[in-house]
C-alpha cells in the first residue's frame, strides 16, 4: 500500500514538474535562510561563551604604593562580593606578558626607556557570579577603593555586542516563524492546485470505491517528499556557503580563539524533520478544505 | 408479493422522488430489484434513467423516499462508509469516466488497489479481465488514444474487475457500431451468468431484444407499465 502511494506521489510530481520545482525551491530557500540564522547563532554563541569564560577584571594601581598598601588592598578586594582571588601583577610582569602576546613585533617595546605600564591586580571572579551585571557592580566597587586608578574588565564593548546579538536572535526567530508560515502556505497551495486540477480523477476514484484516505495519501507523500528534498538542497547550499566562508575566516584571522563549526548531524536531521512537518501541515490544511468543499 | 421474493430483493426503492429545483427527474418510484436479475431501464431521453441509476450508488441523493441496497439504507450511510456501498457496484458510465492520464491497465487496476488487494492478485486479475474484454494487447495505452468501442471495453473491464454484486450500465451501446455493441452485449451476458445482477439503462431496442430480462419503463420520471412509443 505504502509503495503504491509513494509511486503515485512520484508520478504526480513528475506530471506537475513546474509546480513541484517551485515548491521544492521555496522549501530550499526557507530552510537555507532559517538554518543559516541558526548556524550564525551557534557560532556566535561559541564566541561569546569564550568571552564570558575569559571575564577578567584588571584593577590598575596608582603610582607609589608600597607593599603594605598592596596587601591591604588585596585583602579588601578579596572581601568584595563575587571575588575569588586577587593576584598582584607587577608592571615588569605585565610588560613581559605583552611581549609574548605581541610575538614578532616586540621591537616597539625594545625601544622603550622605561616601563609605561602600571602595577595591577588581576581579579578572578567566582564562576557562578560571572554575569555582566555582577561584573559591572564589581568594577564600580573596585574603582572606589583607595589606591585604584582605573578598572578594566574584559572589553566593555562585549556587552554592547551581546545586546545586538540578542536583538538578532529575536529577529531570527521572527523571520523563522514568517518563513514557516510562508512554507505552509506554499505547500498548501501546491496541493490545492493539484487537487483541483484532478477533480475529475478524484471523483472517479470515489465512484469506484476508493476511500478518502486512499485518494489523499499520495498528496501527503508528495508534500513530505518535496519538503525533504527542499530541506536537503537548502542544507547542502548552506554547507557550501559555510565551507567558503570558513576557508576565509581561518586564513584571514589566523586565530585560535574561535573554531567555526557546522550544525551537528542531529540538528540537520531536526531541520529536515521540521521541514517535513511543515509540508505535512500545509498539505493537511488544503486537503481538509478540499474534502469539505 | 411473497415473503420469499421480499427476502431476495437486493435493491428496494420505496416512494422515491428526485427533483432538481423545478425539474421532477423522478416521481414516486417504488421498485424492487432481485439478485441475479437482468434488468433494463428504458424510456425516452430525459425520462430519468440516469438519475435512477445514480440514486443506487449515491451519485445522487433521493429528495424523498427510501432506498435499500443489499441491506444498506442509503439515507443513513455516513460519508466515511460510502466506499463500502460503491464497492458493491461495477459501473459503466455513459461517458466512460476513464482517467485520461492513466493507462488502460492502471485504470482497471485502480479498483483493486483502492480495495487494498495484493499486487500479485491485482496483476493476475487485471490481466485476465483485460483478456476477456479483448484489451490485453492495449494495456499500456492511454484512454484518449483508444476508439470509443475500445474505451467502452475498458470501462466494462473496470466495472467487473472487482467482482461486484451489481453491474450498472448507462447506455453501454449508445455510441458504438454494431460490432462493438455486440461484444458489449456478450460481455454483459457473461457476467450475468457468472452471478452478477445487471441493470442497464438504455433506449437501444436492439440491446433489449438481444437479452432476455425484465424491462422497466420510465416516462417523465414515472414508472409506466406499458411500452411507450
Ligand atoms: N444535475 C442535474 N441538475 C438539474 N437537472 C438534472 C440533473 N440531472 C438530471 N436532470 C434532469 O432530470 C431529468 C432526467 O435526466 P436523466 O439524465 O436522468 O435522463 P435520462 O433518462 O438518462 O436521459 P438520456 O436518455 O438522455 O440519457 C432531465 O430533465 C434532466 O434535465
Ligand atoms: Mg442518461
Amino acid at each position: 500500500m505504502l509503495k503504491r502511494h509513494l509511486r503515485r506521489a512520484l508520478q504526480d510530481m513528475r506530471s506537475n514538474r513546474m509546480l513541484s520545482l517551485v515548491t521544492i525551491s521555496t522549501f530550499a530557500l526557507s530552510i537555507l535562510i532559517v538554518s543559516s540564522a541558526m548556524l550564525f547563532f551557534v557560532n556566535m554563541g561559541d564566541i561569546m561563551d569564550g568571552w564570558r569564560q575569559g571575564i577578567r577584571v584588571m584593577a590598575y594601581l596608582q603610582e607609589g604604593l608600597n607593599a603594605t598598601d598592596r596587601s591591604t588592598l588585596k585583602v579588601r578586594m578579596e572581601s568584595l562580593y563575587g571575588v575569588q582571588q586577587a593576584d598582584f601583577v607587577p608592571k615588569a610582569q605585565a610588560l613581559e606578558r605583552l611581549r609574548t602576546q605581541m610575538g614578532r613585533q616586540t621591537s616597539i617595546l625594545d625601544n622603550l626607556d622605561s616601563n609605561p605600564l602600571p602595577d595591577a591586580f588581576e581579579i578572578q571572579m567566582i564562576a557562578a557570579s560571572q554575569s555582566w551585571d555582577k561584573v559591572e557592580q564589581l568594577a564600580t566597587a573596585l574603582e572606589k577603593l583607595e589606591g585604584v586608578s582605573e578598572v578594566e574588565y574584559g572589553q566593555r564593548w562585549i556587552k554592547r555586542i551581546i545586546n545586538i546579538f540578542n536583538l538578532f536572535q529575536l529577529t531570527g526567530t521572527v523571520m523563522g516563524a514568517l518563513f514557516f508560515m510562508a512554507a505552509v502556505f506554499i505547500v498548501g497551495n501546491t496541493v490545492r492546485l493539484v487537487l483541483y486540477s484532478r477533480r475529475e480523477e478524484v471523483e472517479i476514484m470515489r465512484l469506484v470505491g476508493a476511500t478518502e484516505q486512499f485518494i489523499l495519501a499520495p498528496f501527503y507523500f508528495q508534500s513530505l517528499i518535496q519538503a525533504a528534498l527542499g530541506g536537503i538542497i537548502g542544507l547542502a547550499a548552506l554547507f557550501m556557503m559555510y565551507m567558503l566562508i570558513q576557508s576565509r575566516i581561518t586564513t584571514d584571522m589566523a586565530t585560535a580563539f574561535f573554531q567555526p563549526r557546522f550544525l551537528s548531524p542531529l540538528t540537520l536531521l531536526g531541520i529536515v524533520g521540521c521541514g517535513m512537518l511543515v509540508g505535512w501541515l500545509g498539505c493537511h490544511l488544503s486537503v481538509k478544505q478540499y474534502v469539505k468543499a | 408479493m411473497t415473503a420469499e421474493a421480499d427476502h431476495a430483493a437486493l435493491i428496494r426503492l420505496f416512494h422515491v422522488h428526485r427533483h432538481f429545483h423545478a425539474t421532477r427527474a423522478l416521481t414516486d418510484i417504488t421498485l424492487d430489484f432481485y439478485r441475479n436479475e437482468f434488468l433494463f431501464v428504458t424510456g425516452p431521453s430525459g425520462a430519468g434513467k440516469t438519475t435512477l441509476l445514480k440514486l443506487l450508488y449515491r451519485g445522487e441523493v433521493a429528495s424523498q423516499g427510501q432506498i435499500l441496497v443489499d441491506g444498506m439504507n442509503l439515507a443513513r450511510i455516513p460519508r466515511k462508509k460510502i466506499h463500502l456501498l460503491r464497492r458493491k457496484f461495477g459501473i459503466i458510465f455513459q461517458d466512460y469516466k476513464l482517467i485520461p492520464t492513466r493507462t488502460v491497465y492502471e485504470n482497471v487496476a485502480l479498483v483493486l488497489e483502492a480495495a487494498g488487494r495484493k499486487s500479485d492478485y491485482i496483476r493476475k486479475k487485471v490481466q485476465s479481465v483485460l483478456r476477456i474484454v479483448g484489451m490485453d494487447k492495449r494495456q499500456d495505452t492511454l484512454p484518449p488514444n483508444l476508439s470509443g468501442g475500445e474505451q467502452q471495453r475498458v470501462a466494462v473491464a473496470r466495472a467487473v474487475v472487482g467482482d461486484p454484486t451489481i453491474i450498472l450500465a448507462d447506455e453501454p451501446t449508445g455510441s458504438l457500431d454494431a460490432e462493438s455493441a455486440g461484444l458489449i452485449i456478450k460481455l454483459l451476458k457473461t457476467f450475468h451468468t457468472r452471478g452478477a445482477t445487471v441493470i442497464v439503462a438504455t433506449h437501444d431496442r436492439e440491446l433489449i431484444r438481444s437479452i432476455p430480462g425484465r424491462i422497466i419503463y420510465l416516462q417523465e420520471g414515472r414508472l409506466t407499465s406499458a411500452p411507450t412509443v
